[in-house]
């Protein structure tokens, strides 16, 4: 049951993936992401990880794609070729992507090993809940790459707070 | 099996009751929106259809559904019929997290149910956010599929307002789940049991006597974020109709035009749903228990939180019409500066606060 979720999930992923950069309206686009954003999410709730599922739909479905869809509509972009002039690279980066994924499944073909994580351990999602976990990971275990991560968000904001204000600091535009 | 068969049976049989129950407000709000607004303004409102008027509704409902559809010419026409079920089913859907009474459970067939609470996730509050946020797509792309100026600016207009807003909500709630620990609205709702000084608004610690844990600051905050997200008076600039026609559902007709319709009064019945659950106390009655327990019916204490919860829905949505009949629409500039200038310092300020007091005086 799991697995038949899993590939269902999965094979959407790859298939709307596809889609977004296939698609020659931009719009549409934008829908297939949100459609993936949504089926990642069903993968993360078959992992037992409700918050994580439910930050992606507010954060990338939620937020960051409207904002997407907010420029596209703006500049009514209908149909345009934005990856004839990078195909080069693309498909530098695909065929590198691809040789590392299939040196990597030689490489477990080869050699049966250790799994990173004993697959049938659940986590004690029921004891303390999935939210509860993931703050008490989140602020002991991995408290640096944290703060590192706001970290780099504030200085973001300072960024973009002194672009919106450049003419606050230029002493001499004051006439 | 037989009793996953029966789960299901029971749920499907509860999802059918919440959307009948949804939809008969709908129906309600919908005229009482129109007498509420019309008493306000020293009229009488709609009296033609049926005694006093109470068939209008109905009449509303016929003449939609047998209205002409158009679709305008150069419209996307898959885009154009996605975007008011875009619109409805985030609406809709939310309400599968609401608790709508006390969460005591009944037994029927040897299988414990809980008749007022169709599904108590733990991640509920996001859940709900996580849908919400959701909406904005319908009215963004039936603004851009409609092919017309209007609606465009009015879909465009709406994506920014509900992203501005939906921040300050989602800001807005952090400190009531401090004070709770909880993302589950069952468990937030049972936080503030026992009287209605221990309800989030009033905030007095379940061992405690004074106002320490007070969120009054964020109740303001969600229910104007909560205005504007649903895009009502004195925030409805995507449907300003002196500037942009009926905004982004200029160019619907018929069923689609009663899809976006009735998303927006689901979405108004939602928050205030969540206003009362998160900051009213729910179910729970502003004294400790209930009076019926208390004269010796406590199996039908559910009647009094039942109804409890139901006023507080009640006072909220009549918050929207009193809003709608006192206050001008804003400016654009002004509801953004509202937004990210007032709203979000408020919000982030209480988050502070409450965060310091939450660790001087804990809960448990």
């Amino acid at each position: 049951m799991a697995q038949l979720f899993f590939f269902y999930f999965a094979g959407i992923i790859v298939l709307t993936s596809i889609l977004v950069v296939a698609l020659r309206n931009p719009v549409y686009s934008a829908l297939s992401l949100l459609i993936m954003f949504f089926h990642v999410a069903g993968l993360y709730v078959t992992l037992h990880a409700e918050f994580v599922a439910a930050v992606q739909i507010i954060v990338y479905a939620g937020a960051i794609l409207v904002l997407y869809l907010f420029v596209v509509m703006l500049l009514n972009l209908k149909h345009e070729d934005r990856y004839h002039a990078q195909f080069p690279v693309g498909a530098l980066l695909g065929v590198t992507i691809l040789t590392e994924v299939v040196l990597l499944l030689l490489q477990q073909h080869g050699d049966p090993g250790t799994p990173v994580a004993p697959p049938d351990t659940v986590p004690p999602a029921a004891a303390i809940g999935n939210t509860e976990a993931i703050g008490e990971a989140l602020y002991s275990t991995y408290v640096f790459p944290f703060e590192v991560a706001s970290l780099i968000l504030l200085v973001a904001m300072i960024g973009a707070i002194v672009l919106a204000k450049r003419d606050l600091f230029d002493v001499n535009r004051k006439a | 099996m037989a009793e996953l068969a029966l789960r299901m049976a029971f749920s499907l049989t509860q999802i059918v009751v919440v959307m009948g129950v949804i939809m008969l407000t709908i129906m309600v709000l919908t005229l009482a929106e129109r007498k509420v607004l019309g008493w306000m303004q020293d009229r009488m409102g709609p009296m033609e259809v049926g005694p006093y008027g109470i068939l209008q509704p109905v009449a509303d409902g016929l003449k939609l559904f047998f209205k002409e559809d158009i679709v305008p010419a150069g419209a996307n026409k898959f885009l154009f019929t996605l975007a008011p079920i875009l619109a409805l089913v985030p609406a809709l859907i939310g309400f599968a997290v609401v608790p709508f009474g006390p969460d005591s459970t009944i037994e029927l067939f040897g299988v414990q149910f809980k008749p007022f609470i169709i599904s108590d996730i733990n991640i509920g509050i996001l859940y709900i956010l996580a849908f919400t946020s959701i909406g904005a797509y319908g009215i963004i792309l039936g603004g851009w599929a409609s092919n017309s100026k209007y609606s465009l600016l009015g879909g465009l207009r709406a994506a920014a307002q509900v992203i501005s807003y939906e921040l300050n909500v989602g800001l807005a709630i952090v400190g009531v789940l401090l004070l709770s620990g909880s993302l589950s609205l069952v468990k937030i709702t049972q936080a503030q049991a026992g009287g209605f000084w221990h309800w989030f608004i009033v905030g007095v610690p379940p061992d405690g006597w004074f106002p320490v844990h007070t969120q009054i600051f964020a109740f303001v905050v969600y229910v104007i974020s909560a205005v504007a997200e649903t895009n009502r008076v004195p925030f409805d600039l995507p449907e300003a109709e002196s500037e942009l026609v009926a905004g982004f559902f200029t160019e619907y007709s018929g069923m689609r035009f009663a899809f976006f319709f009735i998303a927006e009064y689901g979405n108004m019945i939602l928050v205030s749903c969540i206003a009362a659950a998160l900051f009213l106390g729910g179910w729970n009655a502003p004294y400790p228990g209930t009076a019926l327990a208390r004269m010796g019916f406590a199996q039908f204490a559910w009647i009094e939180n039942v109804v409890w919860f139901a006023a507080k829905v009640y006072f909220f949505l009549f918050l929207f019409f009193w809003l709608r009949a006192t206050l001008p629409r804003l400016r654009y500039d002004q509801l953004m500066r509202f937004g990210w200038k007032v709203m979000l310092p408020i919000a982030l300020g209480n988050i502070l606060v409450t965060a310091i007091a939450a660790y001087l005086f804990p809960r448990s």
